[in-house]
């Protein structure tokens, strides 16, 4: 009896104790980044490199440069374990805080978002991934992809196999198959593909992962075989990346007609199929590998003084680069949103401008120590995205080796896409607001 | 002392019969009562209304509705995700069809198509019992889930599958979409699961209410007494889905703002099959502790170390939630097996007899 109440009274303490809300103060001179991240559940293989990446890059900026423009960036991490409803709860409980942007890395998080940021003027970047759309500025003020969107990332691929097939004509009566996971993330390109296959008359098998089946990927493999595609393009994530690709070794597909999108392509994507992955090819925006000014300063200022959870043997890796590569882009918006607006503490709405006006050359890329990381960034008021340059890498049973130079997207199909799905988003979505932010480039 | 009925007599059978019999219940109901609808909106900030408050009615909502159909009827149903998805894309579908129409009238008419689809589904109840008809209801919520994804007229073909709400105006006052304050929304919420559980409440004790709960207790006894057993089981299948689709418009229009078919998939109806376990079997008090035991307490556990104070890793703060919410369940579990209401019916006891308990 003593038990039981003893435990009992330590449970209501218990709830008592966590349900006092007390609320923090936020610091007037920071800039505040929270950085929406998973480092648990089953997508937590592509999230964990991504968030170290990105944390690591603006920890360094704290540690060696106290911040940017003198003012240290106050960098909080919110686990959403890419599911929706976590994303925006993590969401709410920043928003209070004057975030400067907010980076939600999961496609449903940022569809969820996308109508609330110009409501509570918080910028979003989804850096090459979300609703490709949102690309056109003046219909998504708040919204930002670059480099590409994932209708760029089809159009690339669609393009490496022509050129390997010897042009778009040569495309005729072949058959691509696309195994994407069953989500938004995952659906998002196939408009494109039918566009493509329509025109260039090849034809197309989907094989649609279901979130609940990506591990245990065997019929779907199964129907692979049956078919015989000519060529397999992957939108995967997750724990869903090494399953296929060990799937597709087993089915004994052939691992260089088989090309996933530049988030099916870590390190830890191919490796568990060992050998038998060689030749697995994958698009990439980013440079791989640890031997750049910057990522040297990572691992003096930050990893080596403990202040990180990154291994010493994954910086450098492709997820890792990927996550300090979105890190670079809010760096360098940051430093870009101080620039013009002259001000050295910036809120959400100083950051649109920034982000809108961003441009990261060659030079500066050279500048920020990343010599040849990644292509020339240039995003306008018109063009949230830029539609960058991106290349082809192949699994060399060890590493990421490049495979071709770099592809441009086909924008002249993408970007009139682009324009109708933005047109047809808002259509769906009425009343939407009008855009009433001003422009700074005059693009508009 | 502070909880006895001495004194109170009834000199009618309407005050005899009436829902709370009991003056401090009455009072204790009129001061929650006070407190959510004028304390709580003027207090609570935006966090704890949108990630807290609102979930937990939502869910509780939900609770109520597998309440009704497990606790009092004794039908077990896994589908209540199933059943959640259907309100949430009718509401969607009607919303977009008659964007005119009051937002509140096409979140209750949508659990009129869950009520429909929950008793389509509830057929098979008369033959089947027990665990299997929880695999017959487990079907439901498979069939259910993938008509979410294959059936693109549902989300009025959006490329990513998922759907998004519109902005509604109720007075001129928005109360879905973005640009609706966490407040109103909270209030629409609110008025909507107090006048269901109101409903709720009178009929578990009216005829109905007796109706089920003599077939969840021996239904062949229920049928000597002249119950119709089938009558009676599939009223229960479309009273229940209509609180659980309810339930999932709100979740879709009030809370998230957008949905994708996982929001309604099979993890879903275990956790609201939880909160029932956990707050209590055929009671209305334990759906609303079981909601905010499974879903309120994780989200303030993980927000606990910011409040005090204490930065700790956020994949760390979710590993530990998880495990103090485990071990809570056990321990609950442990000290009370029949749910969280029964706790609340013994302390009830315990403050009638102090200070000299017998």
């Amino acid at each position: 009896m003593r038990l039981k109440r003893l435990v009992l009274g330590a449970a209501v303490a218990g709830l008592v104790g966590v349900s006092v809300p007390a609320t923090q103060a936020v610091a007037q001179d920071s800039l505040f980044v929270p950085l929406f991240t998973y480092r648990t559940g089953p997508f937590a293989n592509s999230g964990i490199p991504i968030a170290n990446g990105m944390h690591d890059y603006l920890a360094m900026l704290n540690a060696r440069d106290g911040g940017i423009g003198g003012v240290k960036l106050n960098i909080q991490e919110c686990e959403t374990g890419y599911n929706d409803a976590k994303g925006v709860e993590c969401y709410d409980s920043v928003k209070g805080k004057n975030p400067l942007v907010v980076n939600p890395y999961s496609t449903g998080i940022t569809l969820a978002l996308i109508p609330k940021a110009s409501v509570d003027h918080i910028p979003v970047l989804s850096m090459a991934y979300g609703l490709s759309a949102s690309a056109v500025g003046a219909d998504f003020p708040w919204i930002f992809n670059p480099p590409d969107t994932y209708w760029d990332g089809m159009s690339i691929a669609l393009k490496y196999i022509a050129e390997k097939e010897g042009g778009f004509a040569k495309l005729k009566g072949k058959t691509i198959g696309f195994i994407f996971l069953d989500v938004g993330y995952g659906r998002e390109p196939i408009p494109l593909l039918n566009d493509f296959a329509k025109d260039y008359g090849f034809n197309v098998k989907m094989y649609p992962v279901p979130p609940s089946q990506m591990q245990s990927q065997g019929s779907v493999w199964l129907s692979v075989r049956r078919d015989r595609p000519d060529w397999m393009i992957m939108w995967g994530w997750g724990a869903m990346n090494p399953t296929a690709v060990t799937e597709a070794a087993r089915t004994g597909y052939p691992m260089n007609h088989f090309i996933g999108v530049w988030w099916s392509g870590s390190e830890g994507d191919a490796r568990p199929a060992g050998e038998a992955a060689k030749g697995y090819l994958s698009l990439n925006f980013n440079a791989v590998g640890a031997n750049y000014p910057a990522i040297k300063d990572i691992e003096k200022y930050v990893i080596a003084k403990g202040q990180s959870q990154t291994p010493k043997d994954q910086i450098g890796e492709n997820f890792y680069n990927r996550g300090v590569m979105n890190a670079v882009v809010i760096a360098e918006a940051i430093r870009n949103a101080q620039r013009i607006t002259h001000k050295k503490v910036i809120d959400g709405a100083d950051m649109r401008r920034g982000l809108e006006t961003l441009q990261i050359s060659e030079q500066r890329w050279k500048q920020i120590g990343l010599p040849e990381f990644a292509a020339p960034i240039h995003v306008t008021c018109q063009d949230h995205n830029g539609h960058g340059s991106v290349y082809v890498q192949q699994w060399t049973g060890k590493g990421w080796a490049k495979v071709s130079g770099w592809i441009t997207p086909v924008k002249e199909k993408v970007i009139p896409l682009l324009y109708d799905a933005a047109k047809d988003y808002i259509s769906k979505n009425q009343p939407w607001p009008k855009r009433t932010e001003p422009c700074d480039d005059k693009t508009l | 002392m502070f909880y006895r009925e001495v004194g109170q007599f009834k000199s009618s059978y309407a005050a005899d019969q009436a829902l709370l019999p009991i003056l401090q219940d009455r009072i204790g109901i009129a001061v929650i009562l006070l407190v959510a609808f004028v304390a709580v909106p003027l207090t609570a900030s935006g966090f704890m209304l949108d990630s807290v408050l609102i979930p937990i009615l939502v869910f509780a909502l939900a609770a109520t509705g597998l309440n009704l159909l497990t606790g009092y009827t004794g039908l077990l149903s896994l589908g209540t995700g199933g059943f959640m998805g259907v309100g949430a894309y009718s509401c969607y579908k009607l919303a977009t069809i008659f964007p005119n129409v009051n937002i509140i009238v096409l979140i209750l008419c949508s659990g009129l198509f869950a009520a429909a689809i929950g008793t389509l589904f509830g057929l098979p109840s008369l033959r089947i019992k027990g665990f299997y008809l929880a695999v017959a209801t487990l079907a439901a919520q498979f069939f259910l889930s993938w008509c979410f994804i294959r059936i693109p007229w549902l989300y009025n073909y959006n490329i990513s599958g998922s759907i998004e709400v519109p902005t509604r105006t109720l007075f001129g006052i928005p109360v879905t979409g973005p640009t609706a304050s966490s407040e109103t929304r909270y209030l629409v919420v609110l008025s909507i699961v107090v006048v269901l559980t109101l409903l709720a409440a009178n009929l578990v004790r009216g005829r109905i209410g007796r109706m089920w709960m003599a077939v969840r207790d021996m239904d062949l006894a229920a049928e000597l007494i002249g119950i119709r057993l089938y009558q009676t089981k599939l009223l229960a299948f479309a009273v229940s889905s209509f609180y659980c689709g309810v339930a999932g418009a709100m979740l879709v229009f009030l809370y998230l703002g957008s949905a994708d078919p996982e929001s309604f998939s099979i993890n879903q109806s275990f956790l609201i099959l939880f909160m029932v376990i956990i707050g209590g079997l055929g009671s209305l008090l334990g759906a609303f502790l079981g909601a905010a035991l499974i879903r309120g307490l994780p989200i303030l556990l993980r927000h606990a170390p910011a409040y005090f104070g204490v930065s700790l890793q956020s994949a760390t703060v979710e590993q530990t939630s998880y495990l103090i919410l485990g071990a809570l369940i056990i321990v609950f579990l442990i000290v009370e097996p029949h749910g969280l209401a029964r706790l609340w019916q013994i302390g009830k006891q315990k403050l009638r007899v102090w200070p000299f308990p017998y």
